[in-house]
């Protein structure tokens, strides 16, 4: 693998992708969420139970990519047990670790692991890929069955048009 | 690397350094010259184009005509008197004349510029269409059409009351001929159909459809844009009603196609848009159309759009058709073989008629990570659902990998292709 490839599919990536974690439904679970990235088919719902601000327990289901499957992974083992405001914070953290260049502003919740996501930066057309699980947890958390889609989201499009 | 020699005696060796294939005197490397892209290198590494499907890169001769007129003759067209107006205007209607033989149509009243192969069919559903389909009427497609196909259709459909009808595909992912005759009723206003499958490559039996809906009064619209660019079209033989491709997929630029019509149903259709150069005459009272095809054209049109796109023509020609044909499905079938050997690759689309395109999917991986892994290795290959998200869904899969190839691809450079899956499997497989 060439370097730069390894930058974005670090070791524990391709693990969490190939063994994800917390891959299953939830039965005590009172919220959950569909996303979906209609460019390229992926499908991830993620099952929340809350209990007053609290994460109790996190799953998740579907398919993507490895890059979509270890974030959700990832992400499911690092919010459990945090309070709603931590893992929204968390969520702006990572999203700012993979967005922008000069990285996530200092201060709250600490990425920890999931700072293997950073070689995310440089392929633009996958930063979809690792935000589709955090923005469908954000959608369980504001409540309801809800489902979001990655074109009414930020970012570039992962493809578009064309046959 | 090496070759699994005993997986399909039937595909050729790894290709050799002289780029040759089965295409007898068709010279590869020459032909690549003339692509200046083609020498570009990405992360360091020579690029391996096979995204042809989506676009195709453009060769010198599209470049130049394009140049040329706007160095030398551009004005704008069938207005002025003046010198460069009258220059354009018959470089304008020459590059007609050029598509009128590229489709061996018969006559230019029967060739409309239009911006792709999306506009092509938008045209027809709201021309033909609106004039033709009433409530409880039926729009027969396959289930293997584009979204370009399908929605405009659906456009229709909506509007009038009618009912869009989908002719089923089998297991090889070609259209059931049966079934589709079977749908063929009184209520089958038009059918329309693509030449060759984008998302699997399958060359449909067009000229058996188009008679067998002509037999019972149909007129059919075929959706040309994978065929223009490798087969050799003629329109009278195959006695379509319309068929309608895009410039961009051909070697020429964006943002032209063209739309071919016979006269008898261009001249009873309504215009599409209204504005300049689609009139006679307009007085407020009263508006007379200009005649054919200029009913179909309104406004200032994409002029070097046009000029280019039978440049193109005429490169492709130059090529031979034919030999463009074979060439590209040698490619297909030395990329066929060598991916045959890797475990866990399903080809998408088996059709026994096939063209220039191999999608598929690779159990555990996902396309898109195929397709960052094989970008980073100078291959650019389309990952996703291919606007044919009905064709995903038949095969079940939410998306494949697909190579597409054009003219100027050689088999060395299915070798980088199929070095780079290798790398794939390695990397993700668990």
């Amino acid at each position: 693998m060439s370097d730069d490839l390894r930058d974005l599919y670090q070791e524990q990536i391709l693990d969490h992708s190939k063994r994800p974690r917390n891959f299953r439904t939830l039965p005590t679970a009172n919220r959950s969420a569909e996303g979906y990235n209609p460019l390229c088919g992926d499908r991830e719902t993620v099952y929340l139970t809350l209990e007053g601000d609290v994460l109790k327990d996190v799953s998740f289901q579907g398919s993507g990519c490895a890059i979509s499957t270890a974030s959700a992974s990832m992400m499911t083992e690092r919010v459990k047990g945090m309070t709603r405001p931590q893992a929204e914070a968390l969520f702006e953290k990572f999203h700012d670790l993979i967005t922008s260049a000069s990285g996530p502003k200092p201060g709250g919740p600490g990425l920890e692991k999931l700072e293997v996501f950073s070689g995310v930066r440089e392929y633009p057309v996958r930063i979809k890929c690792a935000t589709l699980p955090w923005h469908t947890l954000k959608a369980a958390l504001a409540g309801g069955q809800e489902r979001v889609s990655t074109e009414l989201s930020e970012g570039p499009k992962a493809e578009s048009g064309g046959a | 690397m090496s070759a699994p020699a005993s997986v399909r005696p039937a595909a050729p060796r790894p290709g050799g350094a002289t780029g040759a294939t089965g295409a007898a005197g068709y010279d590869v490397l020459r032909v690549r010259e003339d692509f200046p892209i083609l020498s570009r290198r990405v992360y360091g590494k020579p690029l391996v184009y096979l995204d042809n499907a989506a676009t195709t890169q453009k060769p010198r001769a599209v470049m130049d005509a394009v140049r040329s007129l706007y160095e030398n003759s551009y004005a704008n067209i069938h207005r002025g008197v003046h010198f460069l107006s009258v220059e354009s205007s018959e470089a304008y209607e020459k590059a007609r004349e050029t598509m009128k033989d590229f489709l061996h149509a018969g006559d230019t009243r029967e060739i409309v510029f239009v911006r792709g192969t999306t506009e092509g069919i938008n045209l027809v559903a709201q021309t033909y269409g609106r004039a033709n389909v009433r409530a409880g009427d039926e729009i027969l497609i396959s289930a293997l059409e584009h979204h370009s196909n399908i929605v405009p259709w659906q456009i229709l459909c909506e509007e009038k009351g009618a009912k869009l009808v989908v002719a089923p595909i089998n297991e090889r992912g070609e259209i059931r001929m049966d079934e589709l005759e079977r749908r063929l009723s009184g209520k089958t206003k038009i059918v329309a159909v693509s030449h060759v499958s984008n998302a699997l490559g399958t060359v449909n039996p067009v000229k058996s459809i188009i008679a067998l809906a002509h037999g019972r009064g149909v007129p059919v619209l075929v959706d040309g844009a994978q065929a223009a660019p490798r087969l050799s079209v003629d329109v009278r033989d195959l006695d379509c009603d319309f068929y309608t491709f895009s410039g961009h997929k051909m070697y020429g630029p964006t943002g032209v196609g063209i739309l071919y019509g016979k006269a008898e149903h261009l001249e009873a259709m309504p215009p599409y848009q209204g504005g300049g150069d689609m009139i006679s005459s307009v007085t407020f009272e009263k508006t007379t159309y200009n005649i054919l095809p200029y009913k179909f054209e309104a406004g200032t049109p994409n002029i070097a759009g046009g000029i280019g796109l039978a440049a193109a023509a005429d490169y492709m020609r130059s090529l031979g058709i034919e030999n463009i044909e074979a060439h590209e499905n040698d490619l297909l079938s030395y990329a066929t073989g060598r991916l045959s050997a890797i475990p866990g690759l399903r080809v998408i689309g088996t059709a026994r008629e096939k063209a220039a395109v191999l999608s598929f999917t690779l159990e555990g991986v996902h396309p898109h990570d195929v397709g960052t892994v094989l970008d980073r290795e100078g291959v650019a290959v389309r990952t996703g659902h291919h606007c044919a998200q009905p064709v995903m869904d038949f095969f079940q899969v939410p998306a494949t990998t697909r190579a597409s190839f054009g003219l100027y691809n050689t088999r060395e450079e299915v070798d980088v292709f199929f070095a780079g899956i290798q790398k794939v499997v390695e990397m993700f497989r668990p």
